[in-house]
């Protein structure tokens, strides 16, 4: 199975670089068969990365998820956010769909941040959370075909 | 009672825009204003750093454009460390501006299969919840990922220049800190995994500006009217008037083509130009001192650049230039459409200078850094995608920042986004008591075509509704829309 973990978010402006933090934690331990990536936010051509695997998950920082963090299975629409320039996890799974016919499992790692401006580091109780998150994504990754989506 | 009808955030924008709309009692428009509502505080930020960090922190500003905001800072640092753009190592510019032009190459894609082509290939008219990419892709698969492909290609680009997606350390103060590999070049010109090289991204922005000028062909009317008004342009050209999105002279045009701003040196900026606060606002109005607050506003981008500059130096953007010029005789462009047109004429010429740059032996060079005498004040320039960007340092004795003054694109555009919300305003608006789908089309359609970026970067999930809000003269919400 062929896994991406995709944070996003700007680590200039504190919390909002949970997901690539994330992102960074996986990368100092390889694991066989996951891949990662990030960016500052999701775009159209995440649509061709994301086609070359079966199981993803998005990690982005949420200004109101419940502490720590949320695990919720998402599943491709056509929901364009009201920015210019970025999509959400479900529009880049819907326009994989679209342009190539594939759709893999994916989820959403949503880790609650307090703190956005354009400083660093990310506040102390976002650094608590980002510690569960990366705790149970590593234990989701023993056997994410196992993972039970109504547990979170 | 006169009334006041409030849009906000405008979609598919940047962060919250608000637009109001003020209307008398025979339902009359009689003013309206483009708000930005995030506050852009941020050159407080700077203060107390050591000047060569600039061009990795900027980053910090802009999720959207951190590349533009790298190379103008990096221009600025170039200035203190005594190498100015100019003197910068032949392999140091033209990494530089491979990385620049790669930028414009995938951002330009970006809008225009991303924003423009939904309203394009689906109506401006069509339901907002199928007019966006994905609907473009239900239908133009082919188109689609051609816009896909374009951007990644792009973001690749970045990427090699760069060394990262995220906070890259490509340009540093007198240079750069790597050149670009052979295996890097050579994937580039003939493609990798799956990705073709640069002669198809080349044919593929040519069918993009073909496909907008069929477009024009049969709707002539819309394109040619809607938010059309009269406007200064502001951009570096080239010393010889060339269209030069990396660097060069700043040049400004009237609304007849006779320039105004002749061609200054762009660290003497301040000279020139000045900016204006409004009390309703938190993003300033700038304008050339020599005309004035009320009449020296201008409009900076794609439509502004090809304005000003005499020629594109690449043959197919230049035989693209040549059209398009024509059409208006010779004279600016003012409908706000055309920016669509100039945007993608653009995106052309980019794709021909990054083939001529990728097959450049000095981008295998090994002399990246250059040296010189300090100074205490530099100023960066650079053409971004959406405008003119300004970077304004000046350091103590301790190479701390002491002032740092930045004029970002979209403030350039400030004046005529609000021109364009109020043409559309008056023309289809007046009249209407309440918020209709077609007016709050109209209004984003007008105000995409400048493809401004508000926020500046947070997007954390949950923090973009959309609301609409009619208000009678004392503030009253008397309708609220979301979508």
């Amino acid at each position: 199975m062929k896994i991406l973990i995709y944070g996003y978010g700007n680590p200039g402006r504190q919390d909002d670089g949970l997901g690539d933090a994330v992102v960074q934690l996986i990368e100092q331990t390889p694991i066989p068969g996951v891949t990662t990536d990030s960016n500052y936010q999701l775009n159209i051509e995440d649509a061709a990365l994301v086609a070359e695997h079966d199981l993803v998950v998005f990690a982005d920082a949420s200004v109101n998820a419940a502490e720590p963090f949320e695990f919720t299975r998402i599943h491709p629409a056509s929901e364009i956010a009201f920015t210019t320039h970025a999509m959400s996890a479900p529009s880049v799974l819907a326009l994989c769909e679209e342009l190539y016919q594939k759709k893999p499992t994916a989820y959403l790692l949503a880790i609650r941040g307090y703190e956005w401006n354009q400083e660093q580091p990310m506040s102390e109780p976002a650094k608590n959370n980002l510690k569960k998150a990366y705790t149970f994504l590593l234990d989701f990754l023993k056997n994410p075909s196992g993972y039970d989506c109504h547990k979170t | 009672m006169a009334s006041k009808i409030t849009i906000e955030p405008v979609t598919r924008v940047e962060g919250h825009g608000k637009v109001t709309i003020q209307i008398d009692d025979s339902g009359k428009v009689t003013d309206t204003r483009f708000h930005i509502v995030e506050f852009r505080g941020f050159e407080r930020f700077f203060q107390g750093r050591p000047y060569w960090e600039a061009p990795v922190f900027v980053q910090r500003l802009c999720g959207i454009c951190p590349v533009s905001h790298h190379l103008a800072a990096a221009k600025a640092t170039d200035v203190i460390v005594g190498v100015g753009p100019e003197g910068l190592s032949p392999t140091a510019e033209k990494m530089r501006r491979l990385m620049h032009y790669g930028q414009m190459f995938q951002s330009h894609a970006l809008h225009f299969f991303h924003l423009c082509s939904p309203d394009l290939l689906l109506g401006v008219d069509a339901d907002p919840a199928i007019r966006n990419v994905i609907g473009v892709a239900l239908k133009h698969r082919d188109l689609a990922v051609m816009g896909v492909m374009m951007r990644k290609f792009g973001q690749e680009i970045i990427k090699a220049t760069a060394g990262k997606k995220i906070h890259g350390t490509g340009a540093i103060p007198g240079g750069i800190n790597k050149n670009l590999t052979i295996a890097e070049r050579d994937a580039f010109i003939k493609g990798f995994d799956g990705m073709p090289g640069i002669d198809k991204m080349i044919e593929w922005a040519q069918a993009s500006v073909d496909l907008f000028k069929n477009y024009h062909k049969e709707h002539t009317a819309m394109i040619d009217t809607f938010a059309n008004f009269p406007t200064n342009s502001l951009s570096l050209v080239r010393k010889d008037g060339a269209l030069d999105l990396y660097h060069g002279v700043l040049r400004a045009v009237d609304v007849d083509g006779k320039k105004i701003l002749n061609d200054v040196d762009y660290q003497e900026y301040d000279k020139y130009i000045a900016e204006l606060t409004k009390p309703w606002s938190y993003m300033k109005f700038p304008y050339l001192r020599s005309i004035g607050r009320d009449k020296g506003w201008y409009t900076v981008g794609p439509m502004g650049r090809l304005n000003c500059c005499d020629f594109i130096p690449t043959p197919l953007a230049q035989k693209e230039f040549e059209l398009y010029k024509a059409y208006t005789k010779g004279k600016p462009h003012t409908a706000s459409l055309h920016m669509h047109w100039a945007r993608l004429i653009e995106l052309l010429h980019a794709a021909e200078v990054m083939k001529n740059l990728l097959n450049d032996p000095d981008l295998q060079k090994e002399e990246l850094v250059r040296k010189g005498k300090k100074q205490s004040r530099g100023v960066g320039l650079i053409e971004a995608p959406r405008g003119t960007l300004f970077h304004h340092y000046e350091i103590n004795e301790h190479d701390q920042i002491v002032l740092a003054n930045l004029i970002v694109s979209t403030t350039n555009n400030n004046e005529p986004m609000n021109r364009a919300v109020n043409e559309v305003a008056v023309k289809g608006m007046s009249g209407q008591k309440t918020i209709t789908e077609p007016m709050m089309n109209a209004v984003e359609v007008a105000i995409r075509a400048y493809d401004p970026c508000l926020s500046c970067a947070t997007h954390a999930l949950g923090q973009m509704p959309l609301e609409i809000k009619l208000k009678d003269a004392s503030g009253n919400v008397i309708d609220v829309k979301r979508r």
